[in-house]
């Protein structure tokens, strides 16, 4: 059994200490916005914050986070849209949508933890995959954050 | 398909809670189709329903995949309604026959236009007719605002704004010239009445369809040509938007997949006494190709399934190899006699003239290659009381239906498939190319409980049906200005070349022999975004480049030069160069390339930006797009689809690589089949010109120039010709 501390809320479950993270939220949990895209945490759809941090969750064992604190794509914006979210809808930037929940988890950790990022760590803190190449979009929507 | 009138309808569906509904029907005599054109059936392109409270629901035949199209269309039927934009909701259609895009189809033939190959097969041409009409209902060929939108949605809103008006002129005894539409509402200025659709939807849905309704003309457009924000975008930023993964039923089991690595090979038998006890396990089922395991959660279903004894016969196909597939193509092009697509003036006589020394020639080559849709492939099924229901993304709902339909050996009454949005679509989810639909309906039709079946990333790249591996070879002769005077291209094709035209260029040149000399492979290959043109494009281009520094003529103004019969594409192509400010002094290391491309009626000039920071390296600094689509009906939605074509079209000249040894593909993830992240993004500027000519596509257009803008511009920067893709295969490394 493990305690998981889920967008604010306590829960427990009774599942193989190796299970990753991502398949505990989908099917054990429901909470379907977070999503698989490669299972080896290389293009970065499955990403949710662990304590604060953007983290891979499809590699990443739910014995590794009994306790943690988790916020996953349904938690972000719960009491009203974050600011990535409300930049996310004014830059229009989700084509197809797949990959946009761990693309925002991974630039609202960014963000929070560095409000003005620079070229190099947005790169490498964002490496997220997006088929549809939203990117041009995605830096417009981080670029306008950062002027705030 | 039977004569369908509205009352089948409302008798076969229960859409409709008050208000009125109207379905379209349009005939092909409306659309010109030529004598012989086959009169028997009648169909139904569009159907909106107009609520009490003035809401008006448009019901959308075309999938969402990204390409925002579910807000497009129904911005073309609420334009021509004079309907009010906060009242308009959109509803994507389900998998009945009469939301078939027949008219789609049908709206190629009429415009004389070239159908796309995903349409093909529906075409019986000797008779422009149209064969299983009932199965189809596309969303692909870049057609969708062409088709469905001008010839569907356009002539409905037209054709309902024009009943609701004369509803109005009834009620109050007036004119219908003096009776004036806006914003949901009819208006009677002179007696200073009026009324809102709502309440005139039920006598107007009684009205005879006006038979030629007036479409609008642009300058009066008050919601097409605005950047109106998308359906889809809320939910897609609070994770709320469900895809086929994302479908949860009760007692629903988890299925993994393991295919036969070799193509066209089977799954002989399996050894389950090693995973049976496994938490959650439920069972292991054999099918033709593959084996699926299911357990209570996908997970435990893959971890299973890894562990799983599983024994393939590779089948015929255990040596094949994507090295000796090329010796072949080599070995064709030189011996085979083509097909010929085009032909112009005596290019082979010209050639014959000349020694070796006066030709200009280069072969030119690709790989396979992978959709890889970020949702990977999967399909849920459930067969119950004889019936079954599946929810999986596909670019063809009603085609999707009768597959399962086909494979479970039911009557298509007997299935439901539900809509669901895509994941990304590229081409890879076609009926066509359904093998995901089909291995989970054969699943569920051997279990009492709902499957969905996720295929891993690894089975999502190794069991695609790919882009083909394609070599062309040009020959060419230059006069004594450097201009060309023979173009000889012949190309292979081992499948997948249904656009006879798409090797063709706009340049004059007075010779021309354009043709393929046919292979077959066993590799599975289909449609994938811009579908031939992806290398066509790449192929033309790169050899005009070549022929301008051959002649020693600036790039640019060399196809500029070419380009006197051809104003539409001067036009788009000298944008371009302008605004990447092509000619001006450039740092040491940098370079400039251009490319043209034409595809789906529409035409894409890019010029590109690179710069070799070592002699083995690249980044690419900045593309830069202008497009003639004729007209934009969501400048923001398009310029999205122009920026996401140049990343797909980007990755795939960049890295982009499927290789097979011993039948089996190579490449199983993201680490060994590469994209463009942010990181490798360039800037991208994107600039329309709307000429005003037919309405092109948007989707695919911008993949094809991409590939040879930038190696036009490496050529320019370190004088590195690539010929071969992808670039990293040729001793260059690319950097962030």
């Amino acid at each position: 059994m493990f305690k998981l501390s889920i967008n604010g809320e306590q829960t427990t479950v009774d599942v193989e200490p190796d299970m990753p993270l991502l398949w505990v939220l989908r099917d054990e949990l429901g909470l379907t916005g977070t999503k698989y895209g490669c299972g080896i945490a290389a293009c970065g759809a499955c990403t949710v914050q662990v304590n604060g941090v953007a983290t891979r969750s499809c590699v990443l064992p739910v014995a590794a986070v009994d306790g943690a604190e988790i916020m996953t794509i349904e938690g972000l914006g719960k009491n009203g849209l974050h600011p990535v979210q409300q930049a996310w809808i004014e830059y229009q930037v989700p084509q197809c949508g797949y990959c946009q929940s761990g693309m925002l988890m991974s630039v609202v950790s960014l963000l929070d933890n560095n409000p003005e990022p620079g070229n190099e760590e947005l790169n490498r803190a964002v490496s997220n995959i997006c088929r549809c190449g939203t990117f041009q979009r995605v830096r417009a929507a981080i670029d306008s954050l950062k002027q705030v | 398909m039977g004569k369908l009138t509205r009352r089948t309808f409302l008798i076969s569906s229960a859409v409709l809670g008050g208000g009125a509904l109207f379905g379209f029907i349009a005939t092909p005599n409306r659309l010109g189709i030529r004598a012989g054109a086959t009169q028997e059936n009648t169909w139904l392109a569009t159907w909106v329903s107009i609520a009490s409270d003035n809401t008006v629901t448009i019901w959308v035949p075309h999938a969402e995949m990204g390409q925002g199209i579910q807000t497009a269309l129904p911005m073309m039927l609420a334009e021509e309604l004079e309907a009010d934009w906060s009242l308009v909701r959109m509803q994507q259609a389900p998998a009945e026959a009469i939301y078939a895009v027949g008219d789609v189809i049908r709206g190629f033939i009429a415009g004389g236009l070239e159908v796309p190959g995903v349409f093909r097969r529906h075409v019986d041409y000797s008779f422009y007719k149209l064969a299983s009409m009932m199965n189809m209902q596309i969303t692909g060929g870049s057609a969708s605002v062409r088709f469905t939108g001008q010839n569907g949605m356009r002539r409905a809103g037209a054709a309902a704004k024009a009943m609701l008006i004369q509803a109005a002129a009834d009620k109050w005894q007036v004119a219908i010239q003096e009776c004036e539409a806006k914003l949901s509402h009819v208006y009677h200025y002179a007696s200073g009445r009026s009324a809102g659709y709502g309440e005139l939807a039920g006598e107007a849905s009684r009205l005879r369809l006006p038979p030629h309704p007036l479409l609008k003309s642009r300058q009066d457009y008050k919601i097409c040509g605005k950047s109106i924000p998308r359906f889809d975008t809320p939910a897609k930023v609070v994770g709320k938007q469900d895809y086929g993964i994302d479908i949860r039923l009760p007692g629903m089991k988890y299925a993994a997949i393991r295919h036969s690595p070799v193509f066209g090979g089977s799954a002989v038998s399996f050894d389950d006494t090693g995973v049976k006890g496994k938490k959650g396990f439920e069972a292991v089922i054999l099918l033709p190709d593959s084996v699926v395991l299911i357990a209570d959660n996908y997970w435990r279903a893959k971890t299973a399934i890894d562990e799983l004894l599983i024994e393939f016969s590779d089948g015929e196909h255990g040596d094949f190899n994507s090295e000796k597939l090329f010796a072949e193509l080599e070995q064709l092009l030189t011996t085979a006699e083509p097909e010929l697509d085009f032909e112009q003036g005596e290019a082979d006589r010209e050639l014959a003239l000349l020694t070796v020394d006066g030709v200009i020639s280069a072969d030119y080559r690709v790989p396979f290659l992978a959709h890889a849709t970020m949702e990977p492939m999967n399909c849920t099924a459930y067969y119950h009381e004889g019936q079954l229901e599946i929810w999986t993304g596909t670019q063809d709902l009603l085609g999707a239906r009768a597959l399962a339909a086909e494979i479970a050996e039911l009557d298509m009454e007997q299935v439901v498939a539900h809509p669901v949005q895509l994941g990304g679509g590229f081409g890879r989810r076609f009926p066509s190319t359904g093998n995901y639909i089909e291995s989970a309906v054969r699943v569920a039709m051997q279990v009492p409980y709902p499957v969905q079946l996720i295929w891993s990333r690894e089975e999502d790249i190794q069991h695609d049906y790919y882009r083909p591996a394609v070599q062309s070879r040009f020959k060419a002769t230059l006069n004594a200005k450097g201009q060309p005077q023979v173009w000889h291209n012949i190309y292979s094709d081992i499948g997948v070349n249904d656009d006879t035209a798409a090797a063709f260029h706009p340049y004059t040149v007075p010779h021309q022999r354009i043709g393929r000399v046919k292979h077959e492979t066993p590799v599975p290959v289909s449609y994938w975004r811009s579908v031939e043109h992806s290398f066509q494009g790449f192929f033309v281009e790169s050899f005009i480049d070549e022929l301008a520094y051959n002649a020693g003529i600036d790039p640019f103004l060399y196809r500029l030069g070419l380009l006197d019969q051809a104003p539409r594409f001067a036009a788009v192509l000298e944008l371009a160069a302008k605004n990447i400010g092509w000619g001006r002094m450039l740092e040491e290391g940098r370079g400039l390339g251009i490319a043209i491309k034409e595809s789906f009626g529409t035409i894409v000039a890019q010029a590109v930006e690179v710069s070799v920071p070592k002699q083995d390296s690249v980044k690419i600094h900045r593309v830069v797009a202008v497009v003639d689509p004729g007209e934009v009906i969501n400048p923001e939605i398009a310029r999205a689809q122009i920026e996401g074509g140049i990343i797909y079209g980007l990755s795939a000249a960049l890295f982009g690589k499927i290789t097979l040894e011993q039948g089996r593909v190579l490449q199983s993830n993201f680490p060994d089949y590469r994209m463009v992240n942010l990181a490798y993004a360039p800037q991208i500027e994107v600039t329309f010109i709307e000429s005003g000519e037919d309405i092109g596509g948007m989707g695919e257009v911008s993949v094809p120039p991409v590939a040879p803008a930038v190696c036009n511009a490496i050529f320019a920067a370190n004088g590195r010709r690539i010929r071969q893709l992808p670039v990293i295969d040729q001793n260059l490394t690319i950097v962030a």
